[in-house]
């Protein structure tokens, strides 16, 4: 097991946006992560990449325990995460953008860039080369020196993954990574996510669109209120009731 | 005894003024997150513009007082048209809102230095008539009680305005969340506009206030104010107008206190800006005030 | 070069002011490159004049020696007071840095050591124009350099969006507290640079008008490149002299036009005068200007 969550809690002002969550992601695989709107998720994945600490309850990445520690540390460890309204650095170039994301794997040092020095340059050349392989990966090879704050919304969205692939991560936290994306790019990122995992990257992502989650995912987990309401495979879970019921309000019974 | 209550007095007549230059400077910063720092120039301003209405224009002061109060009003509608709508759209627009209002600031000082000279200047002798009453030991005169009544009456109207009135309910609306109330049907340019204009005619009104009782006005005066309207509004908490009132009344008598008990007048600021530096670093929220001031 | 030294007769103060708001220019630029809005390089810079002139003065400690003294002591007085400050967001950073300036003026003005309201006087001329020009080509160069390293890139990435640059490993309160250490040590040792330049400093030298200047050389400059700052001290800090050429002596001119320019740089022109060399459009190539390959 990559990641394991147990009985994680967080309460907001007396709210509990997440109450018990207990899961597990193994790695190498494309988990999902679905659930009504409210539901917990994206509260999860801010204490998954350590923007926020678990009122109560532990998270394992790796075997070690991960739950206190803050987000720059368990980017260290090798999670990274893209965001539900996509956080890019707008004023930087694409490729900026995953030049800025190499800052765990590319240590720059700070003297040799000085005297401009033989060695520097050549570091450099490969950093780029790598960004450039980041970009290409997502499909922004076009785009490299365009500033972020003018890419199309589904561009945004593959240049966040380009970004995040940078630090050369384990594990892939997505937060709806193809919402309100046309058609062809939600299959580009779907065979990427595809990929990624073929290649041994660990995914956890969040998703609305229900065919996406289903056609990609091996295991998914539901949440509802806080809670975990199912975790299987994507048979299992669309013909669970309590899903169905959580999702349209109404058991199946009575159609 | 008799000396103590009689800090008490001066230190709540100056915090009053302070109150109600520091409830513009919050309206403002409740409404749009952005820290208007034109509003010390507009405070010189009002009070040299009441000067010229009743030493050259010859006008009493009571009918001055509301002129001047009004031509604040109306530069606060130019600062909200030239400096701040403008910049509503940008991602940094509180930044951006930030320097734009230093610039302001600069260009009516400018305006203040162009038009008013640069010598302290003073009220006519007869612009208002004194009388000095003594009251188990303390002494009063009618111009503290008066200055003291028409900022506690400005700043209790606001309140009311804010609480009752429709435009002030719209106002509140706006500062919680422009987007709903724009949703609601609320006009929220004109209301950002209605804003300022309130904002600067109260900092306008303090402004001659306080000219009349130091009676000394000269273009930088708003210097000495701006700082202490910001540890003000700091201390009773960003955008909390009973915040700013309170804040402005704490720091008066503060202020008075600190040169009693020193003896000196000297580290007089130097105390009230380190309580500003405490407050900010232990409870930024300040006293009253609701605002998220740390990072996400 | 007799022409050269008729310049300097009647420009080399001038010429001297430039390089030295240059430098402080830049070290504010440093703080505001990981997107920290601190307005107490002036105090910063009053540290170091006053702890070096002291030095050199009282002590007869050489140059280079008391200069390295009084970059390290607001260095140290950087480190101190950024581990609390920098916790805050926005406009509060700069309100509490703004009270720290007005602080260590007050205590300035009031201790016997410093000279008090008279100032430290009597300091040795040591600074030359070649120094202080040397120190901001070697500045310039270095900070230029900075933006390329790891380092360059954490503030950056801080400054555009600190949530996103921590999931990216980024330790932001390290790198922002870097930031401000550097700039505090830059401004200190461009204080004792200064200090030794005119036989006196005073208080007045470090105030709030001086670290608000400070902020307005970055802005009308720009501060997406490391010779905006420069710029905007040079033509800012040459603007009187340039205006006098032109007839317009008055003081409320000056200031208006002063004003103006602020202005009309933050409505129209927000990335400053340097954006007006940036290539258009494109973005900047990678570190050492050679493009990489597009191919796929």
């Amino acid at each position: 097991m990559l990641l394991e969550v147990n009985e994680v809690t967080r309460t907001f002002g007396g709210v509990n946006a997440l109450d018990g969550i207990s899961l597990a992601v193994e790695k190498g695989g494309v988990h999902g992560l679905i659930g009504p709107n409210g539901a917990g998720k994206t509260t999860l994945i801010n204490v998954l990449s350590g923007i926020i600490a678990p009122s109560s309850g532990r998270v394992f990445f790796d075997g070690s325990p991960v739950h206190a520690m803050p987000a720059h540390r368990l980017a260290a460890r090798g999670v990274a995460r893209t965001f539900q309204n996509v956080r890019l650095f707008p004023a930087m170039t694409c490729l900026e953008n995953v030049i800025a994301g190499q800052h765990l794997v590319a240590p720059r040092p700070f003297l040799p860039i000085l005297f401009c020095l033989p060695s520097a340059r050549r570091e450099e050349a490969g950093y780029g080369q790598e960004a450039m392989a980041c970009l290409r990966r997502v499909g922004l090879a076009d785009r490299v020196h365009v500033p972020a704050k003018a890419l199309s919304y589904g561009e945004r969205r593959r240049l966040e993954i380009a970004r995040a692939l940078a630090s050369r991560p384990r594990l892939l936290l997505l937060d709806e990574p193809v919402a309100g994306m046309r058609q062809k790019g939600v299959r580009q990122v779907g065979s990427l996510i595809q990929s990624l995992a073929a290649e041994g990257m660990t995914i956890l992502l969040i998703e609305h669109n229900m065919s996406f989650v289903m056609g990609l995912c091996s295991t998914i987990t539901v949440l509802n209120f806080g809670r975990t309401l199912i975790t299987g495979s994507p048979d299992e879970v669309s013909r669970c009731p309590e899903v169905i019921e959580a999702y349209l309000g109404v058991s199946e019974h009575h159609a | 005894m008799a000396l103590l209550a009689q800090q008490l007095v001066n230190g709540l007549f100056i915090g009053s003024v302070y109150g109600l230059f520091a409830v513009g400077y919050t309206l403002v910063f409740g409404v749009l997150d952005i820290l208007n720092l034109a509003h010390a120039a507009v405070f010189t301003l009002g009070g040299l513009i009441a000067l010229w209405l009743v030493g050259t224009g010859g006008l009493s002061i009571w009918t001055a007082f509301p002129a001047a109060v009004l031509c604040c009003g109306v530069l606060g509608l130019i600062l909200d048209r030239i400096a701040f709508a403008p910049l509503r759209q940008r991602t940094d627009s509180n930044f951006s809102g930030l320097i734009s209002s230093i610039a302001m600031a600069i260009i009516f000082e400018s305006a203040a230095l162009g038009l008013f000279g640069a010598r302290t200047v003073r009220f006519p002798a007869h612009t208002v008539t004194v009388h000095i009453w003594r009251w188990a030991g303390i002494f009063i005169t009618s111009l503290q009680v008066e200055i003291v009544g028409i900022a506690i009456l400005l700043m209790v109207a606001l309140t009311q305005f804010l609480n009752r009135a429709r435009a002030g309910k719209a106002i509140r609306a706006v500062a919680e969340n422009d987007r709903t109330a724009r949703l609601l049907g609320i006009h929220v340019d004109g209301i950002i506009a209605f804003t300022f204009f309130i904002s600067s005619a109260l900092g306008g009104a303090a402004g001659i206030l306080f000219g009349l009782y130091f009676n000394s006005l000269s273009p930088d005066m708003g210097h000495s104010i701006e700082l202490k309207g910001l540890a003000v509004i700091i201390l009773g908490g960003m955008g909390s107008i009973p915040g700013a009132i309170l804040g402005g009344l704490a720091f008066g008598l503060s202020e008075v206190l600190t040169v009693a008990i020193t003896g000196t007048s000297n580290l007089r600021d130097a105390v009230a800006f380190t309580v500003l530096f405490t407050v900010l670093i232990l409870r930024p929220s300040g006293l009253l005030g609701r605002k998220k001031m740390r990072e996400a | 070069m007799a022409a050269l030294n008729q310049f300097f007769a009647i420009y080399g103060s001038l010429v001297n002011f430039i390089g030295i708001n240059a430098l402080l220019a830049l070290s504010l630029y440093l703080t505001l490159s990981a997107g920290q809005l601190s307005l107490g390089n002036a105090a910063f810079a009053g540290i170091g004049g006053y702890t070096a002139g002291i030095l050199t003065m009282k002590c007869g400690v050489p140059f280079l020696v008391s200069v390295a003294a009084g970059s390290l002591l607001a260095g140290v007085v950087g480190l101190v007071l950024g581990l609390p400050v920098l916790r805050l967001r926005g406009v509060f950073l700069a309100i509490a840095t703004l009270a720290f300036g007005e602080v260590v003026r007050i205590v300035v003005l009031n201790l016997d050591i410093t000279g008090g309201a008279q100032g430290l006087v009597g300091i040795p001329n040591i600074t030359t124009t070649w120094g202080i020009y040397l120190a901001l080509a070697v500045s310039g160069y270095a900070i230029a350099r900075l933006r390329y390293s790891r380092v360059g890139w954490c503030f950056e990435s801080i400054r555009e969006d600190e949530t996103a640059a921590e999931t990216m490993g980024i330790n932001t309160t390290y790198y922002k507290t870097l930031a401000f250490t550097l700039g505090a040590v830059l401004a200190g040792f461009t204080g004792a640079l200064y200090a030794h330049l005119n036989y006196i400093i005073t208080p007045g030298e470090f105030g709030f008008s001086v670290a608000l200047d400070l902020l307005i050389y970055n802005i009308v400059g720009g501060i997406r490149v490391w010779y905006g700052p420069v710029l905007g001290a040079a033509l800012l800090t040459a603007l009187p002299e340039i205006l006098r050429g032109t007839g317009l002596t008055a003081g409320p001119i000056r200031m208006a036009i002063n004003g103006l320019i602020l202005l009309l740089v933050i409505l129209f022109l927000p990335n400053g005068l340097a954006s007006l060399f940036e290539r258009g459009g494109r973005g900047k190539p990678t570190a050492f200007g050679a493009a990489v390959s597009e191919e796929a």
